[in-house]
């Protein structure tokens, strides 16, 4: 059989619809052209970017409303997409992960020389408590706790967590806690050391008068971290 | 010749009130003012805003500064509304901020620096209800903290 030359050809000879192969030009609509690639680099006139700023020496201090206004953003954008207070909660998370991970790379280069990143589950708790919180927050963590009842879950207290300064939950939401957010900064530095959690999460300290803005961390590790720890414990190391 | 004068410096209330001219927050930190209820200091509020606004229309304007190079059109001068009201046993100081809200604050008549007492309520605002991400603009203020931090400014221990 002849191929066909065109489309209406093969209808009439054929009664069937046009197969896919079929290519008309009216099928088609012209993507627009891509736009021309702006780059958002800011080089103010010393010709330096952010990316020639030395890294072993932080920034004097950062306004502390400034950070309130956009965590501010932050968590009204996921209040408003989420349907539970779990859920913002797991937002919240998700959104510190990733500088928990960076956070890990630029600490042990700040702290120089030949710093590894922490092998033995006490030094990655003790690094959590001491040298991120100091990065973050200017100052240690108030508590780290083991729980008594689960060997893989670890506690770390702090009386009052900066990102919640200026936050006040209302009555109907009095479960969420927004530092949800710093408990994902805490899972990315986990996960990044090689010890992986089953999640960690932010609880409100309950019945402290003197600071009731008291939050507790849940750190949950996995099963087969606490077994290579003990194996390592075991072995004498 | 010593002698001691009991000032009795209170503050008594403070009222806030929106740019629509509606109650936003309302609480009393010491007794010595007339009990009213919900609804009276709801009037109250709206009639101030009322009479602000017309307070400052026929204010009259300040005479123009002689350094100012003359205007291209004569400019509406800037003038502003009741800034205090003051009689034998209160003193109201208002404030109204850039944002067109407005702070009431009743004190007795020989509280010294109302003016700074304002804007530290102003700035204890700012920080404790403008970054709370749970608070609606122009909605009435229920921010715990901003209460706290409120009382623990205004109330004489």
């Amino acid at each position: 059989m002849p191929a066909p030359t065109t489309a209406t050809a093969t209808a009439t000879t054929n009664n069937n619809p046009p197969t896919p192969l079929d290519f008309k030009e009216s099928d088609t609509i012209p993507l627009p052209p891509p736009k021309p690639f702006q780059p958002s680099l800011r080089h103010p006139a010393s010709r330096k970017s952010i990316y020639d700023r030395a890294l072993s020496r932080p920034p004097s201090s950062t306004s502390l409303p400034a950070f309130a206004h956009l965590f501010n953003t932050l968590i009204t954008y996921h209040h408003a997409k989420s349907a539970s207070v779990s859920e913002i909660e797991g937002r919240l998370n998700r959104a510190g992960y990733p500088i928990g991970i960076k956070m890990l790379d630029l600490l042990l280069y700040r702290q120089g020389g030949k710093a590894v990143r922490p092998t033995r589950l006490l030094d990655l708790l003790q690094f959590v408590h001491g040298v991120l919180w100091r990065g973050l927050f200017g100052r240690a963590a108030d508590a780290l706790e083991q729980s008594t009842s689960k060997r893989e879950e670890y506690m770390i207290v702090d009386n009052e967590p900066v990102v919640n300064t200026y936050i006040s939950i209302p009555k109907e939401m009095s479960q969420l806690n927004c530092a949800a957010f710093v408990a994902g900064i805490i899972e990315g530095v986990c996960d990044a050391s090689g010890f992986g959690t089953e999640g960690v999460s932010a609880h409100w300290g309950e019945g402290d008068e003197m600071w009731p803005g008291k939050t507790i961390f849940l750190l949950r590790f996995q099963e087969k971290v606490v077994e290579r720890e003990e194996g390592i414990k075991a072995a004498g190391g | 010749m010593h002698y001691f004068t009991i000032t009795r410096s209170v503050v008594f209330a403070l009222l806030i009130i929106n740019k629509a001219g509606g109650l936003i927050f309302n609480r009393t930190f010491a007794p010595g003012l007339q009990k009213l209820d919900s609804n009276d200091y709801l009037i109250l509020a709206g009639t101030f805003h009322g009479i602000h606004a017309i307070s400052r229309s026929i204010n009259p304007a300040p005479p123009e500064p002689q350094t100012q190079p003359p205007a291209t059109h004569p400019r509406r001068p800037i003038t502003t509304g009741i800034e205090s009201l003051e009689s034998s046993h209160f003193r109201l100081t208002c404030y109204q901020t850039a944002t067109g809200v407005k702070f009431l604050l009743f004190t007795s008549p020989e509280q010294p620096n109302t003016e700074v007492v304002v804007r530290r309520c102003y700035e204890i605002f700012g920080d404790f209800v403008m970054k709370n991400p749970f608070y609606n603009l122009e909605m009435p203020v229920r921010v715990e903290k901003f209460e706290r931090a409120l009382a623990g400014y205004l109330v004489r221990p």
